[in-house]
Order: structure tokens, then C-alpha cells, then sequence
């Protein structure tokens, strides 16, 4: 009991930012499931719709972060609200792993691989090549740490 | 109504990530993000149920889309998980930024695949 008085629960005090971050994952999510509808992706065919999106997301997160944290004096719900709502609820790390596990029983390997590599570059050049465009464009110094 | 099953499960998704990270930084002083790590691979799991159960035929589509695209989809994340994993390299902590994605990747593989197996069996 004393233990749970010192620890505040998750969720004390949080329900502007727990509304905000449902809202925008709504949104996100509801992006990715068009994506989805428009681009299809049938059989053991590659993902590309999923990897556009994931990389898209990132790009996105990366523009977001350097601007909440170095260009903007933001509002407090708006880094939950973009970030952690709706690029959050856009990209996705399921799909991502269960599309490897569907193209590994399609019995396509190389695929899988490719798939499972090329995300996983494509996705972490796209937040530091977003980031250091974004601090370009505002004429801001490189972040060193 | 497809819509709103999405909508549904990704307002209840994007929440539950959100106070398990919150939940995790409170009670761990570590830069390593546990937080998105877990969501990852019990999305990856639940995920991976569901696609098992659908092919068995003991997953219905409106199930997948509520719990599916909208819950799994909203609870995991790549954009958090990549930028984390940026985050960590470019701060110098070189070998937890790739244990991130070793770790993240290894276990969210297995969960997919042990998801799949076990919704297949259902």
C-alpha cells in the first residue's frame, strides 16, 4: 500500500495525453489501413505498402523530434498527439514481423531477408536523414549529443 | 463499419503503448526502451495468433481488423522503434542501440512465429 502511495499509477494525471495519444493513433491507423485497401499486398508477394509506410513514418518522426525538440516551444499534447499517437499508430512493428514469419513459410527466404534488412535501413536512414534535413532547413547546428 | 473496428482497436492500442512505456520508465532507470521493445513483441505475438487462427478458419474479419490492424497495428510501432534506436547511437551508446535491434528483432520474429504456430493449432 505505501509502495503503490509512492508510485503513482501510469495513468494518474495523464488522461489529456492518454486521450490525445488515442486519437492519434486512431488517425495513423486509419492511414495505414487505407494504405493497406489502395495497395494490397496478395500472397508471398513483398510488403511494399507496409515498408513504405514504416519508412514514411519514420521520415515523419524524425522531422517531428528535431522540431519539438529544438525548433519549437511545443504545446505539451503535441508531441503525444503526432508523435506517439499518430506516427505511432501508422507504423507498425507486427505486420513488419509477421509479413518475415508469412514470406518464411511462402518458403521465400531471400525475400524474407531482404525484407526484414531493407526496412530496418530503410527506416533508420529516414529518421537521420529527415532529422539533419530538418536542422538544415532551420539553420541549426548539428546535435553532438 | 470496417472503419470503425480500425478506429476502435487503435484508440484502445495506441493508449496501451503509451502507459507501458510510461509504466516501464517509472519503475527502471535504463536508456535501453524496454517499453517499445515489449509492446513490439506481445503485438507481434497477438498478431501472429490471429494470422494462425485466420488460416484454421477460427478468426472471423471484422476480429482481425479490431484486434489486428487496429489494436496490434497501433500498440507496435517502427517509427518510435527506429528513432530509439537512432537516439541511442547517436548519444554513443553504440551497443544498446544494436542490441535494440537485435533484441527487438530476434524476440518479435519468434513471438510472430510461435503466434502463428499456436493460432494454427487452435
Amino acid at each position: 500500500m505505501d509502495e503503490r502511495a509512492r508510485r503513482p499509477l501510469p495513468w494518474q494525471g495523464e488522461w489529456p495525453v492518454i486521450g490525445a495519444v488515442s486519437v492519434g493513433g486512431a488517425i495513423g491507423a486509419t492511414a495505414r489501413y487505407g494504405a493497406a485497401l489502395i495497395w494490397p499486398t496478395a500472397g508471398p508477394a513483398f510488403p511494399w505498402t507496409t515498408l513504405l509506410v514504416n519508412v514514411v513514418g519514420c521520415a515523419l518522426m524524425g522531422v517531428l523530434m528535431v522540431l519539438v525538440t529544438e525548433v519549437w516551444t511545443a504545446h505539451r499534447l503535441l508531441r503525444p498527439f503526432l508523435g506517439t499517437g499518430i506516427l505511432g499508430g501508422f507504423t507498425t512493428f507486427s505486420t513488419y514481423t509477421v509479413d518475415i514469419e508469412r514470406l518464411l513459410s511462402a518458403g521465400r527466404p531471400t525475400l524474407a531477408l531482404a525484407y526484414l534488412a531493407g526496412t530496418l535501413l530503410a527506416a533508420l536512414a529516414a529518421v537521420a536523414l529527415a532529422g539533419s534535413a530538418t536542422r538544415t532547413f532551420f539553420g541549426l547546428r548539428r546535435r553532438t549529443a | 463499419m470496417n472503419w470503425l473496428l480500425v478506429v476502435a482497436g487503435a484508440m484502445v492500442g495506441a493508449p496501451l503503448r503509451f502507459l507501458t512505456d510510461r509504466f516501464v520508465q517509472a519503475r527502471h532507470d535504463t536508456v535501453f526502451p524496454w517499453g517499445t521493445c515489449a509492446v513490439n513483441v506481445v503485438g507481434s505475438l497477438i498478431l501472429g495468433l490471429l494470422t494462425g487462427a485466420a488460416t484454421a478458419g477460427a478468426a472471423p474479419p471484422h476480429v482481425r481488423l479490431l484486434l489486428g490492424t487496429g489494436l496490434c497495428g497501433a500498440l507496435t510501432t517502427y517509427s518510435t522503434f527506429s528513432y530509439e534506436t537512432f537516439r541511442l547511437a547517436a548519444d554513443g551508446a553504440r551497443r544498446y542501440a544494436a542490441l535494440n535491434i537485435g533484441l527487438s528483432l530476434a524476440a518479435g520474429l519468434a513471438a510472430a512465429c510461435a503466434g502463428v504456430a499456436l493460432g494454427h493449432a487452435l
